[in-house]
């Protein structure tokens, strides 16, 4: 294989994009994609994450063109390309059912977009070959589509989304229909390849660790609006607002009164007792805190900073399961290999602690 | 909150695509053209008269005798073939789903199905003419009834439902298929006898689609012309009074208004069937079975449901055979020895039937590829693009399936005899082979259409989505990937089109001038006269025809379809 690095990779820029639907049962209009603004630069991998019905492939396919934005501008590689049609724009498109063309063997469908560009015979040839040996496919050219796998059709869908070199690749949940072990198989596949054509990828997933895993940036959507964009570290320890803490992994909430605050440390009150957290944001003392804890960063012992009882007491395997009240509040917590720690039961009395830098102020 | 900038950018986007631009502008002409257009002209026609605007026309029909029995003797015909056809319809699908029977009473129920299609639609009256006519084989000759009177009501009621039951039975099938077995076995469960889950599970569910299938015939009967034309008698329907308003009275202003009425008729009924039960049907009985039924043995059940369902199979059966049949007898009903082909080749020799069939054939032969074509198109536009005038193409194409062939007829001859709104415009197309292929095309549409839209609501969208998106434009995806998706659908639409040309008679009897010669109006003709051997002859040929074209189908889709190479893979 020569030289396979993209040509081009192209950014994009969706510029204060909506999108207006008319519900069909009531006939009123809403926003399903509201005042998205944002910036992909080219070559990145960015994903677009959240819960069902929140806009993310209403997103995406104003990109590929299949649908028009109502308002703002789509940039692709700095060209506004609102009013060109999707086979007019510079992106392929890897659907969740792969939509490959039933009629056609493995080699016709990867050759299809090729064929279209009248790209010479040898060449289509060459390039074919290269991308099925890329995505792994190599001697399947002859079988017709439904002779494969679940996970050999994606990855036939990649090829062929791959082979015209588009300026930007776009994927609808392309794994959903697989397995969940060949969907961790077929996430790094994804990624190994796009980094390695230095690619820019726009993904489109609700499953937050398909996200986590995968991309240099992701972008966390609530009911049309963007509601946190940033890598996976930043959107995973410092979380803007409940919602994004939630839906990303699992997570605590403890609630009090802000006691003190000194420049990048805060102590909120917790049922009597002052707990520092780490913060970057300016609070007043008197305020309402709200701390956000990740329940594999709180450690359970006889002693510590909060006291708690014990609710729950579950052995997974890798970690023991608990569930404690903290004066009125549910935390939850993950204590890994409890083999060798004291297990508690349901009843005890026993206290919780946490590293200041592990939790963060709302 | 301002959806225009979207609008107008896909706007924007089908105007960039040129092909796309092209064909939607020109199917909205040939439907408005040749649908909207002559419908409109029918109204306008008999509101404005010598008088301007007045309801002169209407009031002068309905002080007519003849129009206002005609109204009532079309209800009271759709309304009993209706009901008579759901519930044989009803018989034979239960049978078939819930009842264990040989394979041989299956193979009689799928004939039946089949036989209607391929016919052309009066063989049964010409049957029921000799089988229990004054001269009939049944009356005659086993009954010794010598004058036995079947033209009129009974003649047309029966003939009618005999032709249009096999579709219920479709329908019904269709939909008991779809009934999750496990909610009748759980009513079983519980105690309940076999009559009982019928009435209180089964039927309820149902009872919406049957309500379905009842308007479906009443359409279908109200808007024939061949049989009650060919059976009816003195007994005269709305289409056969609006066909001798015009070839008889020569008011075509007053046939106008009648074809107002039938029109105004027959859309009432599909509004309700199309918005309110169609709806409701599909609300009862959604997804797919998820086991197979448990059938029923008990031999009380199922012997006596099968005898009664393969005798009535074989009644039917019968009657298409004795055309064939008939032909071949010296005179019918005098002698029947020697068998004879002297009719056959009279047909040749004597009444030019060469140029009938030749006429016919190419005239549908022609109609056929383009109908096919057509509607697949439009429910690929339907179905898988979105524009503006689109809810416009589907409305038009499927508000084409509630038009009676009769009023479509009188709308021609209204709306272009004189060319377009009596200006003399197009009037060139009045009376040649083009108008006639146009509405052969017209009326086969709605099927073929319809049977489209099914096929392409299969394929998943984002297939043809993703051509779009590697670059293809419209022209190519359409040509590259949907229509070698659908290619047995686009066969089945052109045999579908090529059968429903060579058999119409409705519309054509009226427009067709003496320069062409048309089977179906022969036949019509040869049998008005009582000419029935030869009527015979004609038919028998016709079947013929229609059931190669059938047979020449099914070879090619098992030997060279889309399904077959599929499969041919796995
Ligand atoms: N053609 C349409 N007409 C009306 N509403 C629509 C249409 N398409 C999508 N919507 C609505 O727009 C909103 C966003 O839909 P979208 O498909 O973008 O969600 P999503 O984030 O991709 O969800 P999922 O994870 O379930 O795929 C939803 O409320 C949906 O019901
Ligand atoms: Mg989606």
């Amino acid at each position: 294989m020569a030289d396979m690095r993209a040509k081009d990779p192209k950014g994009v820029k969706l510029d204060h994009i909506s999108k207006i639907y008319q519900d069909p049962k009531t006939g009123k209009e809403f926003y399903a994609v509201h005042d998205v603004d944002l910036t992909i630069e080219p070559g990145t991998f960015v994903t677009l994450l959240g819960p069902s019905g929140c806009g993310k492939t209403t997103t995406l396919r104003m990109i590929a063109g299949f649908e028009s934005p109502d308002e703002g501008e789509i940039y692709l590689g700095g060209e506004p390309i609102n009013a060109l049609t999707p086979n007019k724009r510079d992106t392929a498109m890897v659907f969740q059912s792969y939509a490959l063309f039933p009629h056609y063997n493995v080699f016709d469908n990867v050759a299809y977009g090729l064929r279209l560009r009248k790209v010479p015979k040898p060449e289509i040839q060459k390039r074919v070959t290269d991308i099925l040996a890329l995505v792994e496919l190599s001697g399947m050219e002859q079988r017709m589509t439904n002779q494969l796998s679940g996970g050999q059709q994606q990855r036939v869908a990649l090829a062929r989304a791959l082979v015209v070199e588009p300026g930007v690749l776009l994927f609808d949940e392309p794994l959903s229909n697989l397995d969940a072990k060949l969907r961790v198989q077929m996430r790094t596949e994804i990624r190994r390849i796009q980094q390695k054509l230095g690619i820019t990828a726009i993904y489109v997933t609700h499953d937050q660790s398909e996200a986590m895993s995968i991309s240099d940036n992701i972008i966390l959507m609530k009911k049309g609006v963007i509601a946190q964009m940033g890598s996976p570290t930043e959107i995973y320890y410092h979380p803007n607002s409940e919602f994004v803490a939630d839906f990303i992994g699992e997570c605590n909430f403890l609630k009090g009164p802000v006691s003190s605050a000194t420049l990048g440390e805060a102590k909120v009150n917790i049922v009597g007792v002052d707990v520092p957290v780490a913060t970057d944001k300016s609070v007043m003392v008197g305020q309402e805190g709200e701390i956000v804890l990740r329940p594999e960063a709180i450690t359970i012992a006889d002693a510590g900073m909060l006291p708690c009882k014990v609710e729950l007491s579950c052995f997974m395997g890798s970690y023991q399961n608990y569930h404690v009240r903290v004066g009125d509040t549910l935390v939850k917590i993950t204590d890994n290999c409890p083999i060798n720690k004291k297990i508690f039961n349901v009843g005890d009395n026993a206290y919780i602690s946490f590293d200041r830098n592990c939790a963060h102020l709302l | 909150m301002a959806r225009g900038q979207g609008a107008a950018l896909d706007r924007k986007k089908l105007m960039a695509d040129p092909i796309m631009m092209t064909t939607i502008v020109l199917l909205i002409a040939f439907l408005t053209l040749f649908i909207l257009y002559p419908l409109a002209i029918l109204l306008v026609d008999s509101l404005y008269g010598s008088k301007g605007v007045s309801l002169e026309t209407f009031q002068r029909i309905f002080q007519m005798h003849t129009f206002r029995r005609a109204i009532t003797n079309t209800l009271k015909v759709g309304f009993v073939v209706g009901i008579l056809s759901t519930l044989i319809g009803l018989l034979f699908a239960y049978v078939e789903v819930y009842v264990k029977m040989r394979k041989a009473v299956g193979g009689l129920f799928k004939v039946v199905s089949m036989l209607p299609v391929v016919s052309p639609p009066f063989v049964l009256s010409l049957s029921m003419i000799m089988l229990f006519g004054k001269a009939g084989l049944i009356t005659r000759f086993v009954l010794g009834i010598y004058d036995n009177n079947i033209y009129g009501y009974w003649g047309i009621v029966i003939v009618q439902t005999l032709t249009f039951f096999p579709v219920c039975y479709m329908m019904m099938k269709g939909l008991l298929k779809n009934i999750d077995p496990s909610m009748e076995e759980a009513s079983r469960d519980m105690g309940a006898s076999r009559w009982k889950v019928f009435t209180t599970v089964t039927l309820p569910l149902l009872l919406p689609g049957l309500g379905n299938a009842f308007l479906v015939t009443f359409i279908e009967s109200i808007a024939d012309f061949a049989n009650p034309m060919i059976i009816g008698g003195s007994y005269d329907t709305l289409a056969t009074t609006i066909y001798l308003q015009i070839t008889g009275a020569m008011d075509k202003q007053g046939a106008a208004a009648m074809a107002v009425v039938l029109l105004c008729i027959t859309l009432a009924m599909f509004a309700v069937q199309k918005y309110y039960l169609e709806r409701k049907t599909a609300a009862t009985l959604t997804g797919k079975a998820s086991r197979a039924r448990m059938l029923i043995e008990d031999k009380s059940v199922t012997v006596p449901l099968t005898v009664l369902c393969s005798l009535a199979a074989l009644f039917v059966i019968m009657m298409y055979i004795c055309v064939p049949i008939g032909a071949l007898f010296p005179t019918w009903g005098y002698k029947f020895t020697p068998l004879t082909f002297k009719w056959f080749s009279q047909v040749f020799t004597k009444y030019r039937g060469l140029q009938a069939f030749r006429d016919s054939f190419v005239l549908s032969l022609i109609a056929s590829p383009i109908t096919a074509l057509l509607s697949m198109i439009i429910s690929y536009l339907v179905v898988k693009r979105k524009f503006k005038a689109k809810g416009f193409i589907e409305a038009v194409s499927i508000l084409a399936m509630a038009v009676p062939g009769t009023v479509l007829g009188v709308g021609y001859i209204r709306g272009f005899a004189n060319g377009l709104f009596h200006t003399g415009v197009l009037s060139g197309i009045y009376g040649t082979g083009l108008i006639l292929i146009i509405v052969f095309v017209v009326r086969s549409l709605p099927t073929g259409t319809r049977s489209g839209i099914s096929a392409l609501r299969q394929i998943d969208k984002s297939i043809e989505e993703s051509a779009y998106d590697m670059g293809a434009d419209s022209l190519k995806v359409f040509t590259s990937v949907t229509l070698p998706l659908i290619k047995d659908s686009f066969l089945s639409g052109l045999v579908t089109a090529f059968v429903r040309s060579i058999t119409a008679i409705s519309a054509i009897i009226l427009l067709v001038t003496p320069s062409y010669l048309l089977i179906t109006v022969q036949i019509n003709e040869f049998a008005e006269k009582g000419a029935f051997s030869i009527a015979c002859a004609f038919a028998t040929i016709l079947i013929l025809i229609t059931y190669g074209a059938v047979l020449l189908m099914n070879f090619i889709i098992k030997h060279f379809g889309t399904s077959r190479m599929i499969k041919e893979a796995e």
